[in-house]
């Protein structure tokens, strides 16, 4: 089966030679900061993590929002979904590869990685991550090939692959929360310990997948003959649209709690976020892009004919996963470290080769989309024009 | 043929299983037999601590004095990096408004905002540092010092992030370059990629001695740092603090900091 | 039999072998002279009795482990010191007690790592740990 992701259009392999180029590109700048170190980086000593590790959080999310497809369709039967199950679950592998591909890429001394697993800490979440992440991959591969193979070959799913959907459920569900805790339990970080991150994460999660997912599909019906189906697409952005709105409520909850209770340390992030603090308003314009994106996503899809219409589903769905990478994926990792423990203010922008590296890690995980989605593709296909065969 | 290579996925992935679990058992199995490794002049301690009294430290040290700074990065060859970003440090002064956020009131006298604290790793009893490191390369020994494994830290600042008091450094870029002091050669440098930290001397106390800093502050004839048991009711710093008012940084945070600060009544008009 | 695709194939199958078998056929008939490290330190030929912490096998097949173990017990538990089988008390430290002996560094240590070709850099002691100055 894996031979199908070398076959294919001219523009496949367009796709796949400039995901290589980025990709290439990327190993080029990250050998430069494994030879340099991380000072080619614009991370420092106060703002110790940056893209690399909000990029990690925000990938967690989209791997975990396969379970918005999953559970709907294993738990309620909810037929439609049977024809892109397959497709998330291979989204959430891919994105798997890239968050880990971005811890990696944040490490110090990247050649002792393994250490992680040589010395196994049970009490740090960060080693509780790495083997949620590990085990979620392996789920997703294992179930969405299995889920394929069957389609190919018109069988019943193996049954020893029924439990494993059954876990790789809650387990999705874990590996965000896990994620969220890595943040949510550090005294040092008030904007940050907060109990409902996780929330927030799974909230936004269960956005920003749907969003890239219907954005994947819709493209995969203008370029191949394989229609996920309207049902489907249209069942994915009711739920995106509630997920949204519970999202930005719980960010909402934020507001109200920092505000309202006028404690400093909590309102200092916010603040440094959206209005500045102290005369530091680095990520102010990004922070109101997310608003402005955020705003554009809702009422695109609040009203009924926006959001059953295409064209507009896609342009709502870009809003959505613009805004929620936003605000998970650069703010608030950033906004973490702002101020410092020591009450100073020191801003964070990423550099030229930090950001070359961000996007070759994104280029690996579209290869490995793209060639998974072509090996998908071409058998639901095949699958379907066998079936059409029999019935005439 | 394609039921083969199944079976040989599945007999390849329990091997990889079992080899990990050899590493879990392993690391669970604990030390081997015992047998004395310390010195018989080696300090110690049930829990090691510090008190640091901050009028005898402006008003005992000469004008400007660093002394204890200066020793405690030329003993431990700590670079000077040139840059905030970058900067690595173990021990450092900071404005009062910035050793303790948030307790500023703004009617204090003008000169005491501008005096320095000393600041350093708190060595905490409950350190959020050592229980966030996914690889126990930062650990609490028994003598309550926080301690970090240079050759096993992977670099992930996991530990800076968890850190209230902004007490961690990272090697940016290769330390060595950037030492300014003459070289220690007793101990080591250490490379990019790892996260440093005060040790509270470990190094000194295995030997018998008291931590640099402590030493050259009692050499200036200055006496404002203190280092001993916290534990032991007997020791010089338990009895200070059990006769002065003492403040610690961030204590709301549980973190149990081993780092005491006595403010005595000073004059600044 | 007809191989599909025959010539591709064959061509991959010579270019992985000869890739494969580099190092053996880049190093043909360039035998490396063997290792002497040297014990001719002001500190060893001051010693009446030439005696490592470990007899000289056990030194030559198990140094890195016991280093290894000297670093763990320094480290994380705070040992200091390491008697030998035969009473002697050494100090745990490469830095401070291997390279009081051994204070030639490039003619010692890197005299069998190289020859072995470990890269300079590994086993990377020298990257924390200060070697110990060499007169040439």
């Amino acid at each position: 089966m894996l031979d199908r992701a070398l076959t294919g259009s001219s523009m496949y392999y367009k796709l796949l030679g400039v995901l290589l180029i980025l990709a290439a590109m990327g190993l080029a700048a990250f050998c430069i900061q494994y030879s340099r170190g991380l000072t080619v980086t614009g991370m420092s000593r106060d703002v110790s993590w940056g893209i690399y590790i909000a990029q990690f959080t925000f990938l967690v999310g989209i791997a975990a929002s396969a379970v918005v497809v999953v559970l709907p369709l294993y738990i309620h039967n909810m037929k439609e979904f049977g024809k892109i199950t397959v497709l998330a679950e291979f989204l959430a592998a891919a994105s798997v590869v890239m968050s880990l591909l971005f811890v990696f890429v944040d490490l110090g001394k990247p050649s002792r990685i393994l250490n992680i697993i040589l010395y196994p800490s049970a009490g740090s979440i960060l080693f509780w991550d790495v083997v949620a992440l590990s085990g979620y991959l392996l789920l997703n591969l294992v179930i969405g090939w299995n889920t394929l193979e069957a389609e190919r070959r018109g069988t019943a799913l193996p049954r020893w692959v029924t439990p494993l959907i059954y876990i790789s459920i809650p387990w999705a569900v874990s590996i965000h929360t896990v994620t969220a805790f890595i943040y949510a339990g550090l005294p040092a970080r008030q904007y940050w310990l907060s109990a409902i991150l996780a929330a927030r994460f799974l909230a936004s999660a269960f956005c920003s997948g749907p969003a890239l997912l219907i954005v994947l599909c819709w493209l995969v019906k203008k370029h191949s003959r394989f229609d996920p189906g309207k049902d489907a697409i249209g069942k994915l952005a009711i739920i995106m649209t509630y997920a949204m709105l519970t999202s930005l409520f719980f960010l909402g909850l934020e507001f109200f709690t920092a505000f309202y209770s006028g404690i400093p340390s909590h309102m200092e992030a916010l603040k440094y976020l959206f209005i500045g603090l102290n005369g530091h308003s680095g990520l102010v314009t990004l922070s109101w892009l997310f608003v402005a994106l955020a705003a554009a996503a809702v009422v695109l899809l609040l009203s009924p004919n926006t959001r059953k219409n295409e064209g507009m589903l896609a342009a709502a769905a870009g809003c959505v996963f613009a805004s929620m990478w936003i605000e998970k994926g650069v703010t608030l990792v950033v906004a973490g470290f702002i101020p410092n423990p020591l009450g100073k203010i020191f801003e964070y922008a990423p550099t030229f080769p930090e950001l070359t590296i961000a996007l070759g890690v994104w280029a690996v995980g579209f290869f490995i989309l793209a060639a998974l989605y072509r090996i998908a593709v071409s058998v639901k296909v095949e699958a379907a024009g066998q079936a059409v065969f029999r019935i005439d | 043929m394609e039921a083969s290579r199944r079976k040989f996925l599945r007999i390849g992935g329990a091997c990889a299983l079992g080899l990990g679990a050899l590493g879990i058992s392993d690391a669970l199995a604990g030390s081997s037999e015992e047998r004395e490794t310390k010195r018989a002049e080696a300090l110690s301690a049930a829990r090691w601590g510090m008190a640091i009294d901050m009028k005898k430290c402006w008003e005992n040290g000469k004008p400007g004095c660093i002394e204890c700074i200066l020793a405690c990065h030329a003993c431990h060859n700590v670079p000077d990096i040139g840059n905030r970003k970058e900067e690595i440090k173990w021990l450092w002064t900071e404005k009062y408004e910035n050793a303790f956020p948030g307790q500023l009131s703004g009617l204090e006298p003008p000169a005491f905002r501008e005096r320095p604290f000393l600041v350093l790793c708190n060595h905490c009893a409950n350190a959020p540092c050592a229980r966030v490191c996914p690889t126990r390369a930062t650990f609490k020994r028994a003598d309550g010092i926080t301690m970090i494994d240079y050759h096993r830290c992977i670099g992930c600042r996991y530990c800076m992030a968890a850190c209230p008091y902004g007490a961690r450094s990272f090697n940016f870029k290769e330390p060595r370059e950037h030492i300014k002091t003459e070289l220690n050669r007793a101990f080591p440098t250490r490379e990019r990629g790892v996260v440093e930290n005060c040790n509270f001397c470990e190094e000194r106390l295995g030997a018998g001695k008291v931590p640099a800093c402590v030493e050259a502050c009692e050499k200036q004839n200055c006496g404002a740092m203190v280092f001993g048991d916290l534990e032991d009711p007997g020791s010089k710093v338990r009895k200070l603090l059990a006769a002065h008012f003492s403040i610690r940084r961030k204590p709301e945070l549980g973190t149990e900091p081993g780092v005491y600060y006595i403010i005595q009544g000073a004059h600044y008009a | 039999m007809k191989i599909y695709d025959g010539k591709f194939i064959i061509a991959g199958l010579v270019a992985f072998i000869g890739l494969a078998t580099f190092p053996i056929w880049s190093n043909i008939g360039k035998a490396s002279p063997l290792p002497e490290p040297k014990l001719d330190t002001p500190a060893i030929q001051q010693m009446e009795q030439k005696q490592c912490v470990l007899t000289r096998d056990e030194m030559r097949t198990g140094h890195m482990r016991l280093l290894d173990e000297w670093r763990i017990e320094v480290v994380r538990n705070g040992g200091r010191i390491y008697t030998a089988t035969d009473g002697k008390i050494y100090e745990m430290s490469l830095q401070n007690e291997c390279m009081r002996c051994h204070s030639n560094k490039t003619r010692f240590c890197d005299a069998c790592h190289s020859y072995v070709g470990l890269p300079n850099s590994t086993p990377y002691c020298w990257t924390c740990h200060i070697a110990p100055r060499e007169k040439d």
